[in-house]
This record gives C-alpha cells, sequence and structure tokens, in this order.
C-alpha cells in the first residue's frame, strides 16, 4: 500500500504544478448571491484598477471585451413571467487548475499565497490555458492597446500594462495582496483579516463580496464559507475553485432575489 | 509473386536516364507553374503574417471561448498529411512490400514539407512567436524551465523527433541515388550530388551500413507514426473541455492521419505522372489498386471511430456532452460540415471497393482531393467548434475565420506545392537504387542502349 501510495501523491504533485507543496494562504472570496443586485460596479472597479483597456463596440460584439470579471445574465420564461438570474464570474483561482496544466512555459502557476498567477513577461501566447479553462475566465490582448493622452494618466502605476499577445486574467487584486503583506512585514505581524479589499469588493455596493484568507478559521470568509447557501461553479469538474457563491435555493428551484 | 508494380523492360541505365531526365529536363512552364505558387506563397501567406506579427492576433476571427482557430486545424491537418510518407516508407520497408519502392521518395518528400508547414504553423498560431524558443528546455541564467507536463511540451518533444528522424531517413535513402546521378550530371548539379552523397562508392561495406541505417529508422520511425498523432490529438484529450475531452481520441487522429495521408499521396502520384509521362513505367495502375485498398481500409476505420466517437457521446448523456453534440451535428451551418464530412471520408471512400474504379481518373484523383476535404472538415469540427460551446452559456461565441486566417492556409498550400516541385528538379522523386532492386540483374543477353 504504501508505494501506491508514493505514486499516488507523486501524480497528484504532478496534477498541481508550482514549486509550494504548502502555501502560506489560500486567499478566497465569497460573493453572497441573495445580496447581488447585479450593478456592475465590480466591472468598473476591475477596469479602474487594473489597467484594462477599453476596446469598443466592434470589438465587443467579436466578444474581446477585456474584462477580467463579468456579470452573466440568464433570462428564463416568456415576456410578463420572466425570472433573469445572474452571477458575477472572475478567474476562479482553482486549486487544481486546468490552465496550469497546458502552458507549456510555466507563465501561469500556483504562488505561494495559493493564488494562481499569470507571467505576462513569460507568456508566449499559445491560448492553452485560455481553451482548457472551464470559466472563460482568461482574456487575451489581441492588439496593443493604449489609452490615448490625458486618459493614459489615469494608469495604476502599481499594475503593469500588457503588451499584445500575452494572456491575461483575474489576480484578486495581486498587487493590493502584495502591498498588505508588505506592511504586515514592516509592523512585524501576521497578515489579518481585512488587511486586503480587492477592487470588486470594496466596489460593491451592497457588501456581496467578502475577501480573505481560508486558512485563517477566524477570518469572515472561513465562517460564512460554512454557510448552507454555499456552492462553487462547475464544482462537479474538480477544479476546486477558491470562489464561493452563496445563494439560497427554494424547495422549487427558485432563487430568492428573482 | 506477381510483378505487376513494375513495367519491367527498362535496364539500369534507362532508369538512370529517366529519372535524370524528370531532374534536367522539362519546359519552361514548369518553372512559370513553381514561380506562381512561389509568387502566391509569398503574396498570400509571408506579408500576411508579417501583418499578423505587426498588428496583433486580433486580426484573425478568434475570440474569447474560440481561442484555436483555423490555424491549427491546419497545424493537425498537416502533421495527418505527414503521416503517410512513413506510414509507405518504414511500414512497407519493414514489412518488404515490394510496391513500395517506387513511391516511398514521393511520399517522404510530401513527410518533410508538411512537417515544414506543421513547425509554421505553431509559429503562425502564437501571440508572440518570437519567443518560440522558451518552449524548447535550453540553459538559462534566469533557471526558467519548461513545464513536463503540458501536453504541448510533449508536442514539442513529438514534432522535433518526427521531423529530424523524418529527415535523416529521407536523405539515408538518398545517398545511393546522388552518388549514381553524379555519373549523369553536370555543372552544380554534379557538385552537389558529389558533395551530399559523401563519397559513396557502393561498396559492400557501404551498402551493408546503408540497408541497417534505413532498417533501423523505419523500426524507430514506425512507432513515432503512432506516438506523434497521438501526442498532437492529446492537445485536446488531456483538456476538460466537452468535444476535447474523449480517450478514443489518440486512435482516432492517428487513424484520420493515415486517411488523408494516403488520399495526400494519391494526389501527388496523379499529379507527378501527369507533369511527367515518363513515370507512368514506374508508377502502375498496381499501385493505385494497392493504395486504393489502404484508403478504404482506413476509411471504414475512421466510420467505425467516429460512430464510436458520437455514440458515447450520446449514450453519456451529461448536459455539456449533448450541447456539444447539437451544435456540431444538428446545428446549421455545422450539420452541413459534418454531413459533407462524413460524405466525404465514408461514404465516398466505399467506391474504392471496385477495381475498376481504384485505377480511374476518380480513384486516382478526385475522391482524394475530396477525402483531404473531408479530413480538413474533421479538424475543424472538433477544434474551433467544440470552442463554441463550453461549459458557461453566457459565454458562447460562434467563430468564423478572416481573411488573414484563410490566405495564410492558402498561401502556405502554395509554399508547399512550390517547395516540393523546386525538390522534384533538384533530388530524384523515385528511389533509382530501389527500383533497380525490383529489376534485377540485368542480363548480357538484353540489349543494351
Amino acid at each position: 500500500m504504501t508505494i501506491f501510495n508514493k505514486v499516488k501523491d507523486k501524480l497528484e504533485d504532478l496534477r498541481r504544478p508550482g514549486y509550494y507543496k504548502k502555501y502560506d494562504h489560500k486567499f478566497t472570496m465569497v460573493i453572497d448571491l441573495d445580496r447581488c443586485n447585479g450593478c456592475g460596479a465590480c466591472v468598473a472597479a476591475c477596469y479602474a484598477e487594473n489597467n484594462l483597456p477599453v476596446v469598443g463596440k466592434d470589438e465587443c460584439g467579436k466578444s474581446r471585451a477585456l474584462n477580467w470579471i463579468r456579470i452573466e445574465r440568464y433570462v428564463e420564461g416568456e415576456y410578463p413571467d420572466v425570472k433573469v438570474k445572474f452571477i458575477p464570474v472572475m478567474c476562479q483561482h482553482c486549486s487544481k487548475a486546468p490552465c496550469e496544466v497546458g502552458c507549456p512555459v510555466y507563465a501561469t502557476y500556483h504562488n505561494q499565497d495559493g493564488l494562481n498567477v499569470q507571467v505576462y513577461n513569460r507568456c508566449v501566447g499559445t491560448y492553452t490555458c485560455a481553451t482548457y479553462c472551464p470559466y472563460d475566465a482568461r482574456r487575451f490582448n489581441w492588439f496593443t492597446y493604449k489609452r490615448e493622452k490625458p486618459l493614459d494618466q489615469q494608469y495604476n502605476p502599481d499594475v503593469t500594462v500588457r503588451e499584445m499577445g500575452v494572456m491575461e486574467k483575474g489576480t484578486f487584486c495581486i498587487q493590493r495582496i502584495r502591498a498588505a503583506k508588505d506592511k504586515a512585514k514592516d509592523e512585524k505581524r501576521a497578515l489579518k483579516d481585512g488587511d486586503v479589499t480587492p477592487s470588486c469588493a470594496q466596489a460593491c455596493p451592497t457588501g456581496a463580496m467578502v475577501f480573505g484568507d481560508l486558512n485563517d478559521p477566524e477570518s469572515r470568509v472561513s465562517k460564512l464559507a460554512k454557510s448552507p447557501r454555499r456552492f462553487r461553479l462547475l464544482e462537479e469538474l474538480n477544479t476546486d475553485p477558491s470562489v464561493i457563491y452563496l445563494k439560497r435555493v427554494m424547495k422549487d428551484g427558485s432563487g430568492t432575489s428573482e | 509473386m506477381a510483378q505487376g508494380h513494375q513495367n519491367s523492360n527498362s535496364s539500369y541505365k534507362a532508369v538512370n536516364e529517366d529519372i535524370y531526365g524528370i531532374i534536367s529536363k522539362s519546359g519552361i512552364t514548369y518553372y512559370i507553374i513553381c514561380g506562381l505558387f512561389g509568387a502566391g506563397a509569398g503574396a498570400l501567406f509571408i506579408l500576411p503574417w508579417a501583418y499578423q506579427i505587426y498588428v496583433g492576433q486580433g486580426v484573425t476571427g478568434l475570440n474569447v471561448p474560440v481561442f484555436w482557430g483555423i490555424y491549427l486545424v491546419n497545424f493537425v491537418f498537416w502533421v495527418g498529411v505527414a503521416h503517410a510518407g512513413t506510414l509507405i516508407s518504414a511500414m512497407l520497408f519493414i514489412t518488404e512490400t515490394p510496391w513500395r519502392r517506387a513511391i516511398s521518395r514521393g511520399a517522404e518528400t510530401m513527410t518533410f514539407f508538411a512537417l515544414l508547414l506543421v513547425s509554421l504553423f505553431i509559429f503562425i498560431h502564437m501571440g508572440r512567436p518570437w519567443n518560440a524558443y522558451w518552449t524548447f528546455p535550453y540553459p538559462t541564467h534566469r533557471q526558467l524551465w519548461t513545464s513536463f507536463i503540458s501536453p504541448l511540451t510533449f508536442d514539442v518533444f513529438a514534432i522535433g523527433t518526427y521531423t529530424t528522424s523524418s529527415v535523416i531517413f529521407l536523405y539515408f535513402g538518398l545517398i545511393p541515388d546522388l552518388a549514381a546521378l553524379s555519373h549523369t550530371a553536370s555543372g552544380w548539379r554534379k557538385q552537389l550530388y558529389e558533395f551530399l552523397s559523401f563519397g559513396w562508392r557502393g561498396t559492400d561495406a557501404q551498402w551493408y551500413t546503408q540497408n541497417k541505417a534505413c532498417m533501423f529508422f523505419s523500426a524507430f520511425i514506425m512507432p513515432l507514426v503512432v506516438s506523434v498523432h497521438s501526442i498532437v490529438s492529446w492537445d485536446f484529450a488531456l483538456s476538460i473541455v466537452p468535444g476535447y475531452t474523449k480517450t478514443i481520441f489518440a486512435p482516432y487522429f492517428v487513424t484520420g492521419a493515415l486517411l488523408s495521408g494516403l488520399a495526400g499521396v494519391l494526389l501527388m502520384l496523379s499529379t507527378m505522372r501527369a507533369a511527367y509521362p515518363v513515370m507512368k513505367k514506374y508508377i502502375t495502375d498496381y499501385h493505385y489498386d494497392r493504395i486504393g485498398m489502404l484508403v478504404l481500409v482506413l476509411s471504414l476505420m475512421w466510420s467505425y471511430l467516429t460512430f464510436v466517437e458520437v455514440a458515447t457521446g450520446l449514450y453519456a448523456n451529461t448536459s455539456q456532452e449533448l450541447e456539444h453534440l447539437k451544435f456540431k451535428i444538428a446545428t446549421p451551418p455545422y450539420m452541413y460540415l459534418f454531413a459533407l464530412m462524413i460524405f466525404c471520408n465514408s461514404v465516398l471512400p466505399l467506391i474504392y471497393t471496385i477495381r475498376k474504379v481504384r485505377i480511374t481518373v476518380f480513384g486516382r484523383f478526385v475522391a482524394p482531393v475530396f477525402i483531404l476535404v473531408g479530413m480538413w472538415l474533421e479538424r475543424y469540427l472538433i477544434i474551433p467548434n467544440s470552442l463554441s460551446r463550453k461549459f458557461l452559456p453566457w459565454m458562447w461565441h460562434d467563430y468564423s475565420p478572416s481573411w488573414v486566417e484563410i490566405s495564410i492556409s492558402v498561401g502556405t498550400l502554395m509554399m508547399f506545392i512550390s517547395l516540393f516541385m523546386v525538390f522534384v528538379r533538384v533530388f530524384p522523386i523515385i528511389a533509382i537504387f530501389e527500383v533497380k532492386e525490383d529489376l534485377g540483374v540485368p542480363m548480357k543477353s538484353k540489349k543494351h542502349h
């Protein structure tokens, strides 16, 4: 049996690319869909924070919008009796990420915080990660997008501006995580709950998005993650995503907030 | 055995002259056609590619769920075409099939140029092709390494090994021929042949080594035929995308590759025979008959595997799989493409059961074109089409290739044809020494020219 376990461990290691066996953190986002009203503030905040290019009507029509977070809307039923369901979807930071398996050059891998990160400089643009991603969370720089003259002053200096030919995706605002960790290190303390807030969670008017470390049992996300309303998107694919959704579902299958 | 595969009225000298005639004697029309294809390749492939590299991949029709378009379709298609050369040369070499001899060189050449296009399409489809060397494991001061769990890294090694060994195999077979031709040739050709034949004198030891080397490479390449295209299929099968993640993909792709490769060989042989009537001496109806039989067998295998692929998806009855199948089989315009694919690959090749058809122009030239179209459609229906219907319906989006993609596909085909035409004018397209083997030792009673 020991040999079997060794082989099993080895294979599981191979499925989990990256250099770290044990992660410092397990950053998780909990999105309460019963609170979400689909306003789209998170999308706008993400554009501002992460230097996302605005590509215009034609490119959006070709499904090439570079939004790292999107609100998916599903309409059920015919006109008078219509129900709309919506769900914000971004990179799910899967613990067993299909995209990491595909990349031939380790441009996407797991970092020490348990995040699924994208190294723009290493990307050669084989599209494999985006093809393998079941959430369609990845976006590609089809051209080199530049902001016109006064608008380039809006660029966030903490975030890289990507060039043509590289893949990108939601990062849970890794620049804010990095800054918070540096600050905690300067103050000689551990990172505590609430130190990091990604821009989407910061912008959410109803407070539906909560971000934190699942390894910390006292954090807000750890408590919310125990909710009976919890589910994860496409959980049956065994990707072990780090985004947890909360939604109350009635007996007849309908939600509460429709 | 009935030696129907050779019109055996030639002497050794006649063989040399015939084949050197193919190389040296051709009219101005040949150069014009070759030049037109070359210019077409420059205009339709090089210029649009430069435009694409300068502006970005946005000039293609790719979009967010469909990241793999017809560049990848062409990549898989040309890997498939490359398989016939190896099948005919290596497999039939080991099984000592005599009718292989006159056609093996042409098939190997096709493999070589097809693999050239395969490598090109990897670069063409990349977002930043100038960084392509990062996919090779080479020592760097930054200690960066490639990811050996990625199916694309498997690809780098598979295609690299296949290209290298195919080139060596082709070259080893060429050595005795180049030596033979260096006696007949003059000018720059003589110098080239003498240089490339490395002082081949036809001693026993040299023949022994050459035969051993060819035998070794045949045995080495034969498993590669299976493994290379299996690995290409794993680019898709190792993902979790519905329509991609199928255990049957490896044998399915290998069978399809051999089918399209053999169709390519038929097309190539017929075209060459039309261009050089002297080849009718060496490439006879017997060859078409035999290759036609192989095409029939592979087409039946392909039909079975296609049936299994669709049927297992229907039986599994998961919502994603059904959605994918509905999109592929029951949604216009893809249902028409699917029907056309079935017609080209399963229905039409059934005519190869009739011997008379196998040796007519229809079996030699028309049906192979249909099979090649059908096999291209098969890859199209798998690669971009599966991505159009992934898991989350909000992101579903269709794909159609842009003019840049279509132009590059046509241009690379033109490049393939022009390079092949140049090769025919420089190197013997029929293996001289193997054809002579077939003729047997010339008897003294035979009249010499």
